[in-house]
């Protein structure tokens, strides 16, 4: 394997425009101070969230709660915790290697044009590759909460049910729409990848998208310790 | 002139862009550290003591730092990125911390409250 590094400019927002870009006075690109511009309001939004989370936690008169069990006075049914911690540590580890495939498709998409010489470094240099990768698995994780959600609703906790229904949704309904509009756009670049390839020149585009999917990542890294983990 | 100054020594931030198999190590100890904390809820005695949440929280943080500093690139980008996310981060967590401080959550935990 060899460890190229020859970033292009593009990618970090600096040196010329690419794409319709325009120049900010420092000479970054204005897609990209307009991310990170996002994102940090983004990490507002779900701080809220979280902090709506904590705050009710522990607060539901009835159940089913997140990590105890409880027995519903009224009908005699034993509840047991909600939370199913191995679906979710597997999604967690599925989110964490999305976020290395969307980095080595923009590796893949700086260095197009190096030369390459072994089936690894092919395999490195494909764009489509990494792309599709990072595609399946936020389906995956996508598809990891639909199964969360569909057994929680069966175990008896909806959004109306209690407080941690309520906020429990909310916070990680929320981040699932993210990733869904993650995935989508990642769908755009394949389609792009597809119809005229995307080059160097193009490395913004994708570093834009990876900054959001990453974005994404972090924000799960938080949620899945303070919600799932900390009892 | 100011740009020129800026692009160059962006350029030499480049320099020291992480490679592939820096990714691939990443994410091998960010798997390795998500595997410790999952761990570390299913052990009785450390998940009872008191270490357990800051634990948690440390190496939740590591992570969240390894990401944002490497996958992320803030590390070798341009500071007035860091700052872009860096305030409103600073300003979400001071939030989260002050709104669970006005719930009593906080002060409880912390035995600031009887």
């Amino acid at each position: 394997m060899t460890a190229t590094t020859a970033p292009t400019t593009a990618a970090h927002g600096d040196g010329h425009a690419h794409g319709g870009g325009h120049h900010t006075s420092l000479g970054l690109d204005n897609r990209k101070v307009a991310i990170w511009t996002f994102i940090g309001s983004e990490c507002m939004l779900f701080a809220s969230l979280i902090s709506t989370y904590l705050i009710y936690k522990g607060k539901s008169p009835e159940g089913p709660f997140p990590h105890d069990v409880w027995t519903s006075p009224t009908t005699g049914e034993v509840f047991k915790p909600i939370l199913n911690i191995p679906v979710t540590s597997a999604s967690t580890f599925v989110l964490l290697m999305s976020s290395l495939a969307m980095v080595l498709a923009l590796a893949a998409v700086q260095n197009r044009d190096l030369p390459k010489h072994t089936a690894w470094e092919r395999i490195l240099g494909s764009s489509k590759i990494w792309l599709w990768a990072t595609c399946l698995l936020g389906i995956a994780f996508l598809g990891c909460q639909a199964y969360e959600f569909t057994s929680f609703v069966h175990e008896g906790l909806t959004m109306r049910t209690n407080l941690f229904g309520s906020s429990f949704f909310t916070l990680t309904g929320f981040h699932g729409a993210h990733v869904t509009a993650g995935v989508l756009w990642l769908f755009t670049l394949l389609a792009i990848d597809y119809k005229r390839g995307l080059k160097p020149s193009d490395a913004l585009l994708v570093d834009i998208c990876a900054l959001y999917w990453h974005f994404v990542d972090v924000v799960w890294i938080a949620i899945f310790t303070l919600i799932y983990l900390i009892k | 002139m100011a740009d020129h100054s800026a692009a160059a020594g962006h350029a030499h931030d480049e320099a020291h862009h992480p490679t592939w198999t820096t990714y691939w190590k990443i994410a091998v100890i960010l798997t390795v550290i998500t595997a410790v904390e999952v761990s570390a809820y299913y052990i009785p005695a450390w998940e009872a003591s008191w270490v357990y949440v800051p634990s948690m929280l440390i190496m939740s943080a590591v992570k969240f730092w390894i990401v944002v500093m490497y996958y992320m690139h803030l590390k070798y980008d341009h500071k007035l990125f860091r700052s872009l996310f860096g305030g409103p981060l600073l300003v979400a967590g001071l939030t989260l911390v002050g709104l669970l401080f006005l719930f009593s959550k906080l002060a409880l935990r912390l035995g600031l409250l009887s």
